[in-house]
C-alpha cells in the first residue's frame, strides 16, 4: 500500500479512537439512547432495530465498493478483465429485490409505530393523567398547569409514573418542544394547539429545548423537566401555590416581551383560560 | 428618496466589515491588474459577452469557487464559535452574527455552490457529450449566469451594506415575517433567492431543450452518456421545482411589503402553508443537486474501470424512479409539525423507497469496478470518498424517514450530520472529482496528481472528524444553531473535534489552490496533446484540449453508447466529410446588461427605493425587448475558418 | 440557402419547444397559487367571504372577453400564417383592446374591493385572492405589452420566418392566458359564489 494511503489511514484509526473514547466517557450523556421514559424507549428501540436492518444492505456495499476497487486495480495481473460485461439479470434482481424488501419490512415497521407513537394519542395507562400546558415565549418557555392552578417558567414537574398530557402553543414564531430523554418533539406554533403525551418511568432531572430556530435568545431557550414522587410532587406545588407572583393576562403582558437567559420563575395561575386566551388571540379579530 | 438606505445602513461589525472590505480590495485588484495587462478587452469579447457554454461553465465554476471559499470561511466561524462558547465564556461572535453567518452559509452553498457546480457542469459537458456545438437557447443561457452571478453579489453585497437574514436558509413565518424580523436581512435573503432562482429556471429551460433536441445523428435517448441523463431527470425536477420557490418567496415579499396575511399566523394567514410550500421545492432541489453528481460518478467509474457501466438501463430506470418519488416525500422535513399519523407514516414510506433506487446506482457503479481494470487516480479516489459518506447519509437519511424516530433527531445535529454527509459527499465531491476529471479537455493539461491525492485525503479525514461527532451530538441533545451552551451537558470535546475536522478539511482546500497554482507553473510539463488523457468513452475526449470554440467540425454520428470507445477499440477511422459552414451565435452583453438592471431592481426591492426598483425594472424589461427583437443574433463561421483553425491544431 | 431554411424549421421547433417549457413552468407557478388559495379561501378572519364579495356575472362578463380575444388572436394568427399583414394587424389590435377592457374591468372590481376597505390586508382569503388573481392580471398585462411590440415589429418588418415564431409564442402565452382563466373563473368565482 502506498505511503500517503498507509499515513491517512493512522490518521483516521487515531480519529476514530478519540471520538470512541469521548463516546463512551459520555456514553450516559446520550439522551436519546439513554431513555427515562416509555415513548423514548419505544423510539430507541425503533432507531437501533432500523439501524441494524438497514446495515445489512449498508455493510456489504461500502465494503464490497473498497474491496473491489482494491481487487480489481490495474496493477492486480491476477484479476480477470472482462470490459464489455455490462448485464447481469440475476445481480440486477437481487439489488432491487433485497432492499425493496428491507424497506417493505421497514415500511410496515413505519405505519405500526407512527400510530402506535403518535404524539397525539393519550397513553395507555390505568394512573389519572397530568395536564400541563406549553407556551413558548420569546426566549422562555412557559408551563401552566390548569388544573393545580399554577405556572412555572423554564422548570416542569410531574409525578413519576404518570402520564403527562402536554398541550402546546407559542406566543412567539415556531418553537419545537423536545425533553429528549422522555420522548420525540413536536412543533410549538401560534394560534394552534398541538399535544404531546410521555412518561416518565422514575425520579430524575430531565434537559429540555426548543428545537425550532426561533430568534436572537433561541439558544437560551433550555428549561429542566424534573419527575418526583408523588408526596413530592403535591409538596412542590403547594410551595408554588404560596408565590408571590400571580400569573395572569396582565402580568402575562410582561413575560411576552423578548428576554434570553431567564432564569427559573413560579407563579399562582390567578387566570386558568389563560392558555386558551393566547390561542384565541390568533383566531378571533380583536 | 432613498428608502431604507442610510449612512447607518453601513456595517460597522469589524468581522464582517473585514470581509467585506477585503473583498472590494480584491475586487479591485482584478480590476487593477486588468488596466495594467490591457486586458478590458480580452475579458469583454472572449467572457463577458461569450455565448459559448465552454466559457460560461468556466465562469460558473468560478463564482462557485469563490462562493464554495466564502462557506467555509463561514464554517470555520461558527465551528470555532461552538467550539468555545460554553457556560460563561460566550464565544466571540453575538448571537444575531453567528445567525447570520448560519445563515448565510446555507444559502450560499445550496444557491450558489450546489447550483453552480449543476450548471456550470452541464454548461460544459453537455455540448460536448452530444455532439452538439452549442445549447438550444445560447442567449438565455447567458442571461441565466448572469443572474446567478448577481444573486451571489446581492448576497456578498449585505456583508457591507445591511445586514443578512439570521432566520437560517430557509426561514419560516412566522419568524421571518415583519412582526419578528423588520430588518433587511430577510429581504436580501429573500431576493437573492428570487434572482437566483429564476436565472436556475432560465438555464434550466435551456438545457432541456438542448438534450431533447440537439443530439447528434444517431444518438437515441438510450445511447446518450449517463451524465446527461443524470442531467435531462435533474432538469425536469429543476422545471417543476423552481417555479414552487418563486411563487412562494414572492408571498412572503408580499407578506412583508404589502402588509398581506398569507403565512401570518394570525388574520386567517397559514404558517404551516410556506412550510409545505418550500419543501414542496425544498426536496426536489436536493435531488437536482445530487443526480448531476451521480452522472459524474457513473462517468469516471466507467472510465478508470475501462468498462462498460454495468446496467445502463437499470441506472436510467433508477433515475427515473428517484425523480417520480421526490415530488411525494416533501413532508418528512417537518414530520414534527403534527400532520398525523397516517400522513407522516405515508411519507416516510414513500421517502425510504427511494432508497431502492439509490441502493441500485450505488452496485452498478460497485459492478462497473468488478472485472474491470480500475486505476486509482484522484478522481477515483473522490468516487471511493463518496461511496462510504453518501451511504452512510442516506442510511440515517432513511432512519430519519421513520416518524416516531424522527421525532427524537429533527433539527438536531444528527440532521446536520445526515444532509452534510449526503451534500458533501455527494455532491461536492462528485464536483471535484469532476473538475479533477475534466480539467485537461478545458485547460489543455493535467493537474498535479499528488497533489490532488492529498487534497482528497485532507478532505476526506477532515470531513469524518467534522461530522461524525455531530451524529453523536445529535444524539445527545443538541440541535442545530446553537450559539451557547452548558459545561454539564457534555458537549463541547465533540464540538471541538468537529473544529479540528473543519481545520483539515481547510487544509485539503488549501492543497487544492496550491494544486492548481503548482499545476498552471508546470503545464507545459503535462500538456495534453491527444485531448484523451484518460482513454475516455465519450464523445468530449474526441475533441482538441482544448476543443475548438465549435466543438465538432463535423458533426460526429453516433451507432451505440460510449461512442468515442467504440471508435477507438475498431481502430476505424471514419470516413473524412466535408466541412460546412457552421452556425454559431454572435457575443452580445445584453445578459450581463439585464442581470445589472435585475441587480438595481432587488437592491431597490431590499432597501424600499421603490423609484429606483422602477428604473431597474423598466431596464430589464426594454432590453429584453431590444434583444428578443434583433434579428441578427447569429453569423456563419466559414468553410476556410474551419480548415485554418482544423490545421493550426 | 436550403440549409438556412433547415435551420430556420429547426430553430422554430426549438424555440417553440422552449416556450411549451416556460408555459409549464408557469403552469407550476399558478398551481402553487391555486393551492394556495385553496387552503386559504376560507380564512376570513370575520371579514367578507367570497360568496359576499364577488359577483358571478361581472366575472362572466371578463370572462366572455378574454375568450373572444383568444378567438381573435387565434385569427390573427391564421391571417400571419397565410402572411396577410394588414389582416392580421387588424386582428391583433381587437384582441388588444379586449384585453384591455379585461384588464380595467378587473382593475375597477379590485378598486371597489380597496375602496370598501376589503383589501389584500383583510384576510388571507382576501391575500390569496388578490395574489392569484392579481397574478394573471401581471401575466395579461406583459402579453399586452409584448403584443403592441409584436405589432409595431410586423408592422415595420412585415411577417418573416424569425418573427413568425415569435408571434407563434405569443399566441400560445395568450391562449394559456385563457386556460387559466377559466381555471380562476370556475374556482374562484363559480365555486365561491356557489358554496362560499
Amino acid at each position: 500500500m502506498k505511503k500517503t494511503h498507509k499515513f491517512a489511514l493512522f490518521i483516521l484509526l487515531s480519529l476514530a479512537c478519540v471520538l470512541a473514547v469521548i463516546i463512551f466517557w459520555d456514553s450516559s450523556r446520550i439522551d436519546v439512547l439513554n431513555p427515562k421514559g416509555l415513548i423514548a424507549l419505544k423510539q430507541r428501540n425503533l432507531l437501533v432495530i432500523s439501524t441494524l436492518i438497514m446495515l445489512i444492505v449498508v455493510v456489504p456495499a461500502i465494503v464490497f465498493t473498497f474491496v473491489f476497487a482494491w481487487k480489481y486495480r490495474s496493477d492486480n495481473e491476477k484479476a480477470k478483465y472482462t470490459p464489455n460485461w455490462e448485464n447481469s439479470i440475476l445481480a440486477e434482481c437481487i439489488w432491487w429485490g433485497i432492499p425493496f424488501i428491507i424497506i417493505v419490512v421497514l415500511s410496515v415497521m413505519v405505519w405500526k409505530t407512527s400510530h402506535e407513537l403518535d404524539p397525539f394519542k393519550p397513553l395507555d395507562s390505568p394512573t389519572k393523567p397530568i395536564r400541563i400546558q406549553v407556551v413558548a415565549l420569546q426566549w422562555k418557555w412557559l408551563f401552566i398547569y390548569p388544573e393545580e392552578k399554577i405556572a412555572t417558567v423554564n422548570f416542569v414537574q410531574f409525578p413519576e409514573k404518570t402520564p403527562l398530557n402536554f398541550e402546546i402553543t407559542s406566543d412567539a414564531p415556531m418553537n419545537s418542544f423536545w425533553i429528549p430523554q422522555l420522548g420525540g418533539q413536536i412543533y410549538a406554533m401560534s394560534g394552534m394547539r398541538t399535544k404531546l403525551h410521555l412518561i416518565a418511568d422514575a425520579p430524575g432531572i430531565f434537559n429540555g429545548c426548543s428545537a425550532n430556530f426561533s430568534g436572537t435568545g433561541f439558544a437560551g431557550m433550555k428549561f429542566i423537566a424534573k419527575a418526583s414522587t408523588e408526596a413530592d410532587f403535591d409538596a412542590w406545588v403547594s410551595s408554588v401555590k404560596k408565590s408571590p407572583n400571580h400569573l395572569d393576562a396582565k402580568s402575562y403582558k410582561q413575560l411576552l416581551k423578548p428576554s434570553i437567559n431567564n432564569k427559573e420563575a413560579f407563579y399562582l395561575l390567578s387566570d386558568d383560560g389563560l392558555f386558551d386566551q393566547i390561542i384565541m388571540k390568533y383566531m378571533t379579530p380583536m | 428618496m432613498f428608502g431604507k438606505l442610510g449612512l447607518d445602513s453601513f456595517t460597522r461589525n469589524p468581522i464582517e466589515f473585514g470581509a467585506g472590505i477585503s473583498m472590494v480590495m480584491a475586487a479591485l485588484a482584478a480590476i487593477s491588474f486588468l488596466f495594467y495587462f490591457k486586458r478590458w478587452k480580452w475579458l469583454g469579447k472572449e467572457w463577458l459577452t461569450s455565448l459559448d457554454p465552454k466559457k460560461i461553465g468556466v465562469m460558473y465554476v468560478v463564482v462557485t469557487a469563490i462562493m464554495l471559499f466564502k462557506g467555509l470561511i463561514d464554517a470555520v466561524m461558527m465551528r470555532a464559535q461552538q467550539a468555545v462558547s460554553v457556560g460563561d465564556s460566550y464565544g466571540y461572535l453575538a448571537s444575531d452574527h453567528f445567525q447570520q453567518i448560519f445563515s448565510a452559509h446555507g444559502a450560499t452553498m445550496i444557491f450558489f455552490v450546489g447550483m453552480g457546480v449543476v450548471f456550470g457542469m452541464m454548461n460544459l459537458i453537455i455540448p460536448l457529450q452530444i455532439g452538439a456545438r452549442d445549447v438550444a437557447f445560447p442567449f438565455l443561457n447567458s442571461l441565466g449566469f448572469w443572474l446567478f452571478a448577481v444573486g451571489a453579489l446581492l448576497l456578498n453585497i449585505s456583508l457591507i451594506i445591511g445586514e443578512f437574514s439570521g432566520a437560517g436558509w430557509l426561514g419560516y413565518p412566522p419568524l421571518t415575517s415583519m412582526e419578528y424580523n423588520p430588518g433587511v436581512g430577510v429581504d436580501y435573503w429573500i431576493w437573492t433567492l428570487q434572482v437566483a432562482g429564476v436565472g436556475s429556471l432560465i438555464s434550466g429551460i435551456n438545457f432541456l431543450v438542448t438534450i431533447l433536441k440537439m443530439r447528434c445523428p444517431g444518438m437515441t435517448l438510450m445511447k446518450m452518456p449517463i451524465f446527461v441523463w443524470s442531467c435531462l431527470c435533474c432538469l425536469i425536477l429543476i422545471i417543476f421545482a423552481f417555479p414552487i420557490l418563486t411563487a412562494t418567496l414572492a408571498m412572503l415579499s408580499l407578506d412583508r411589503f404589502l402588509g398581506m396575511h398569507f403565512f401570518s399566523a394570525s388574520f386567517g394567514g397559514n404558517p404551516m402553508m410556506f412550510v409545505n410550500l418550500i419543501w414542496a421545492w425544498g426536496h426536489p432541489e436536493v435531488y437536482i443537486l445530487i443526480f448531476p453528481a451521480f452522472g459524474i460518478f457513473s462517468e469516471i467509474v466507467a472510465t478508470f474501470s475501462r468498462k462498460y457501466l454495468f446496467g445502463y438501463v437499470s441506472m436510467v430506470w433508477a433515475l427515473a424512479a428517484i425523480t417520480a418519488l421526490s415530488f411525494i416525500v416533501w413532508l418528512h422535513h417537518f414530520f414534527t409539525m403534527g400532520s398525523g399519523a397516517s400522513v407522516n407514516a405515508f411519507f416516510g414510506i414513500m421517502t425510504m423507497l427511494i432508497a431502492v433506487p439509490t441502493g441500485v446506482k450505488m452496485f452498478n457503479w460497485i459492478f462497473t469496478m468488478v472485472r474491470g481494470k480500475v486505476y486509482l487516480a484522484t478522481p477515483m479516489l473522490w468516487f471511493l470518498g463518496f461511496a462510504s459518506n453518501f451511504t452512510i447519509g442516506g442510511m440515517t437519511g432513511v432512519l430519519m424517514s421513520v416518524p416516531a424516530v424522527d421525532f427524537q433527531v429533527h433539527n438536531s445535529l444528527f440532521l446536520i450530520a445526515h444532509f452534510h454527509s449526503v451534500i458533501i459527499g455527494g455532491v461536492l465531491f462528485g464536483f471535484f472529482a469532476g473538475f479533477t476529471y475534466w480539467f485537461p479537455k478545458f485547460f489543455g493539461f493535467k493537474l498535479n496528481e499528488k497533489l490532488g491525492r492529498y487534497a482528497f485525503w485532507y478532505w476526506m479525514i477532515g470531513f469524518l472528524a467534522a461530522f461524525m461527532p455531530l451524529y453523536v451530538l445529535g444524539l445527545m441533545g443538541a440541535t442545530r444553531r446553537l450559539d451557547h451552551y452548558d459545561h454539564a451537558s457534555g458537549w463541547q470535546p465533540l464540538y471541538v473535534l468537529a473544529a479540528v475536522g473543519v481545520l483539515l478539511i481547510m487544509i485539503g482546500v488549501a492543497f487544492q489552490v496550491l494544486q492548481i497554482i503548482i499545476s498552471i507553473r508546470d503545464r507545459k510539463k503535462n500538456l495534453d496533446t491527444t485531448g484523451d488523457p484518460w482513454d475516455g468513452r465519450t464523445l468530449e475526449w474526441s475533441t482538441t484540449s482544448p476543443p475548438p470554440f465549435y466543438n465538432f467540425a463535423i458533426t460526429p454520428e453516433v451507432n451505440e453508447r460510449d461512442p468515442f470507445w467504440i471508435k477507438k477499440q475498431s481502430g476505424r477511422e471514419q470516413a473524412k466529410k466535408e466541412y460546412k459552414d457552421i452556425h454559431m451565435p454572435k457575443n452580445t452583453p445584453m445578459g450581463l446588461f439585464i442581470a445589472g438592471c435585475a441587480l438595481i431592481f432587488s437592491f431597490s426591492m431590499i432597501w424600499q427605493i421603490f423609484w429606483l426598483a422602477g428604473v431597474g425594472a423598466l431596464g430589464a424589461l426594454v432590453l429584453l425587448i431590444i434583444h428578443l427583437s434583433d434579428d441578427d443574433t447569429d453569423y456563419y463561421v466559414t468553410v476556410s475558418e474551419i480548415e485554418q483553425i482544423e490545421n493550426r491544431i | 440557402m436550403t440549409e438556412h431554411a433547415e435551420i430556420q424549421r429547426e430553430v422554430h421547433s426549438k424555440t417553440v419547444l422552449g416556450f411549451w417549457v416556460y408555459v409549464m413552468t408557469d403552469c407550476v407557478l399558478f398551481a402553487t397559487l391555486f393551492a394556495t388559495y385553496a387552503v386559504l379561501h376560507g380564512n376570513t378572519f370575520g371579514g367578507p367571504s367570497a360568496k359576499e364579495l364577488f359577483s358571478a356575472s361581472f366575472a362572466l362578463g371578463e370572462t366572455l372577453i378574454l375568450l373572444t380575444s383568444s378567438f381573435t388572436c387565434g385569427l390573427a394568427m391564421l391571417a400571419a400564417y397565410r402572411a396577410k399583414k394588414e389582416q392580421m394587424l387588424a386582428w391583433f389590435g381587437i384582441t388588444f383592446l379586449l384585453g384591455c377592457a379585461f384588464l380595467g374591468m378587473e382593475l375597477h372590481e379590485f378598486s371597489d374591493f380597496v375602496k370598501e376597505g376589503n383589501s389584500w390586508q383583510r384576510s388571507g382569503f382576501l391575500s390569496s385572492f388578490f395574489t392569484l388573481v392579481g397574478t394573471h392580471g401581471v401575466h395579461i398585462t406583459c402579453g399586452l405589452i409584448w403584443m403592441a411590440v409584436m405589432m409595431i415589429q410586423v408592422g415595420i418588418r412585415g411577417i418573416k420566418p424569425v418573427n413568425f415564431k415569435r408571434l407563434a409564442c405569443l399566441s400560445l402565452f395568450w391562449h394559456f392566458l385563457d386556460v387559466v382563466w377559466i381555471l380562476i373563473f370556475t374556482i374562484v368565482y363559480l365555486m365561491g359564489v356557489v358554496n362560499g
